[in-house]
């Protein structure tokens, strides 16, 4: 496992904006991004709730693990009323981690037997998204 | 080149090799023929949504640049995956003359990109080049009875930018296969993410997603579930073998081997699967 | 002592001058240095002398073979002595040649980017990332064909940005290709029979046994093949 250099907590609305080119603040709140993903339920915090932090600049946002569940279906990007990208603000949260060095796959742990299975854009995907 | 610029992406050689057998075929008999891109590369796949990352669009401007090189102005997929981010990146270099150039200077043994080549899935080939009527006059098995639910997942779709059709209700893929004779079968979860790569490392997210379009599909009264996907073809595989006997009676097929077996591909060469609905739909033909 | 002409450059940032038309590897024991690392052959195929350097004024770095590139004027170079780029384990008859197992044993080929960093770093002009890409695909000839010229220098896997070990890859692609893929040499199979059978037994024993002048004195009269003689054209009657 690559060393992964500590994630600093300092800033963190700012450099999410930088990096998503997005605008936190033309969130309103309405919740439509969060009845529309797919995976809403297994996050610890629901879609609409990571912008809420990121308008709060909650550094505690950075432990969730709703940016690793994400799967960038885009869901919320097609419906949002203020076409706010979420899907870009989710992927900013994992560079912020990925870029410190921190793999949230582990290729050791993949065996086999699975690589064998696996399409390889699976693979090509899924590090892409969680491997620096 | 003669034929479409055709992209294959590295799951298409192995992995998805049927859904490329099947694809060929069509477009052999179509008087479309598919002709391979030389020397590409992976696409890079999924589309990088960091406004800073120059890097992970290479793979796709290397693509765009071979293609540039064969003198077509287009390039055509299989996989909605790599469809989804050649397009994407077409568009984003081709818009952005700074970020082109830089590419363009960091790729320095390759010719720069100039801009303007279009990326298509093969679905917009056959709805806007072919057209359905070329494709009906071509059907000699017609699929009649065979219900297809069109599975489009989230990549054909979204963003807006380069979807193929309406992000909510996509009707392309319903209209290819009634063309060949086949029931479409609307069904709710036609555009809903099946896993993708959540499949390698949280199995269980993918899963359960892709179970719950089969179910969906499965109420609708489908038969079979058409992909355009290697990657929504091997989740709803697996989810289908999760689900064992509650998934009983549905099928998951690329909807080019839909294709293939209705424009007359040898029979030997379509899978059992394929062969079971070709043979269902001449009992329907011949009955009542 | 005749006037030797000198170059200066830069041993790992100190300044040396050294003769001119003399290879890295030369100028480098010319200075001083003691080769107990990062040295082989000396003929170009061992790739234990990777070498990267900067030319005074310019950005770009340089990959070369120490024992194969000439010094030249203000080079700025250091060696890279060992790659850690351990191989994957295997045992090549337990691998189905039908499956993509260079995929299997380096997932990390997954994270290629196609940045075309490998090739830029390779001493031999091979294209490397068209043979990552095609182990990604599992087309194990083509990486085989591509990767011929490799000698494992191990630059390559140094400079990518996602950590492949690409001449593993491409030697466990060989290897396969050469067990599952090529055809079967029959000559050299019939000559391996022709050794145990002993048909070359009394020649190499009669050879062992000679003195160093009995040897000279035959390799000095061995005989050298007759150039055919040019077949005598028939003149039309």
């Amino acid at each position: 496992m690559a060393r992964a250099k500590a994630v600093s907590r300092e800033g963190l609305r700012q450099r999410v904006e930088e990096l998503s080119g997005e605008s936190v603040f033309a969130c309103y709140q309405c919740g439509m991004c969060s009845a529309g993903c797919p995976y809403a339920e297994e996050m610890d915090r629901l879609p609409s709730q990571v912008i809420r932090d990121l308008q709060l600049d909650d550094p505690t946002l950075l432990d969730s693990n709703a940016m690793w569940v994400c799967a960038s279906c885009l869901a919320c990007e097609v419906r949002c009323p203020k076409g706010v990208d979420l899907a870009k603000l989710m992927e900013a949260l994992r560079q912020i981690h990925l870029r410190a060095t921190l793999d949230r796959v582990s290729l050791d742990r993949l065996s086999k037997d699975e690589i064998r299975e696996l399409p390889q854009i699976a693979l090509v995907a899924s590090l892409r998204k969680k491997t620096g | 080149m003669s034929g479409l610029a055709y992209f294959p992406g590295c799951s298409l050689k192995d992995d998805a090799k049927r859904y490329e057998d099947a694809a060929l075929f069509v477009m052999e008999r179509l008087g479309a023929p598919l002709e391979e891109l030389p020397k590409w590369t992976c696409c890079g796949t999924v589309y990088s949504l960091a406004d800073d990352d120059l890097m992970h669009h290479v793979a796709s401007v290397r693509n765009l640049v071979r293609t540039q090189e064969t003198g077509a102005d287009e390039l055509v997929t299989l996989c909605a995956m790599c469809f989804n981010t050649l397009s994407r990146v077409a568009e984003r270099v081709g818009a952005d003359e700074e970020e082109r150039t830089k590419i363009n200077a960091f790729m320095d043994r390759e010719p720069d990109y100039e801009g303007g080549i279009r990326v298509r899935h093969l679905l917009q080939v056959l709805r806007d080049t072919v057209g359905w009527e070329s494709l009906s006059a071509a059907t000699v098995r017609p699929l009649d009875g065979v219900n297809v639910a069109a599975y489009y997942g989230c990549t054909l779709v979204r963003p807006k930018e380069i979807g193929i059709d309406d992000s909510e209700r996509p009707i392309v893929m319903a209209d290819v296969v009634e063309a060949v004779g086949a029931t479409p079968v609307a069904f709710p979860f036609e555009a809903e993410c099946c896993g993708t790569y959540q499949i390698v490392d949280e199995p269980h997210l993918a899963l359960e997603q892709s179970s719950r379009i089969l179910r969906s599909a499965l109420r609708a009264g489908a038969d079979v579930v058409a992909t355009a996907c290697p990657l929504c073809q091997h989740n709803l595989e697996r989810a289908a073998e999760t689900l064992g006997a509650d998934a009983e009676g549905i099928h998951v097929v690329y909807f080019t081997e839909l294709l293939a077996a209705a424009l007359g591909a040898d029979e030997a060469r379509l899978t059992p699967v394929v062969r079971a609905l070709v043979a269902q739909a001449a009992t329907a033909e011949g009955g009542a | 002592m005749a006037d030797e002409k000198l170059t200066r450059i830069y041993i790992m940032g100190k300044a040396y001058d050294v003769p001119v038309g003399v290879t890295i590897m030369d100028a480098m024991e010319y200075a001083g240095y003691r080769f107990i690392r990062g040295a082989g052959c000396r003929s170009g195929f061992c790739g234990a002398c990777g070498t990267v350097y900067r030319k005074a004024g310019e950005y770009r770095l340089e990959f070369v073979l120490a024992c194969q590139e000439m010094v030249e004027e203000g080079m700025h170079l250091t060696q890279l002595p060992f790659t850690p780029a351990p191989r994957a384990d295997y045992a090549l008859d337990d691998l189905d040649p039908s499956e993509n197992v260079l995929l299997q044993h380096y997932p990390e080929i997954a994270r290629c980017v196609s940045c075309n960093t490998c090739t830029k770093a390779c001493p031999q002009e091979i294209e490397v990332m068209d043979y990552v890409q095609a182990a990604l695909r599992g087309d194990v000839a083509r990486v085989a064909e591509l990767s011929f010229d490799c000698i494992a220098c191990g630059l390559c896997a140094m400079r990518c940005p996602a950590d492949i070990k690409h001449y593993h890859v491409a030697q466990m692609a060989r290897r396969l290709h050469s067990v599952a893929g090529s055809p079967t040499p029959e000559h050299l199979g019939a000559r391996m029979n022709e050794l145990d059978a002993g048909a070359f037994d009394d020649e190499l024993d009669g050879l062992a046994s000679m003195t160093l002048d009995e040897l000279k004195a035959k390799y000095a009269q061995r005989v050298i093949e007759k150039a055919q003689e040019p077949a005598t054209e028939e003149v039309a009657t």
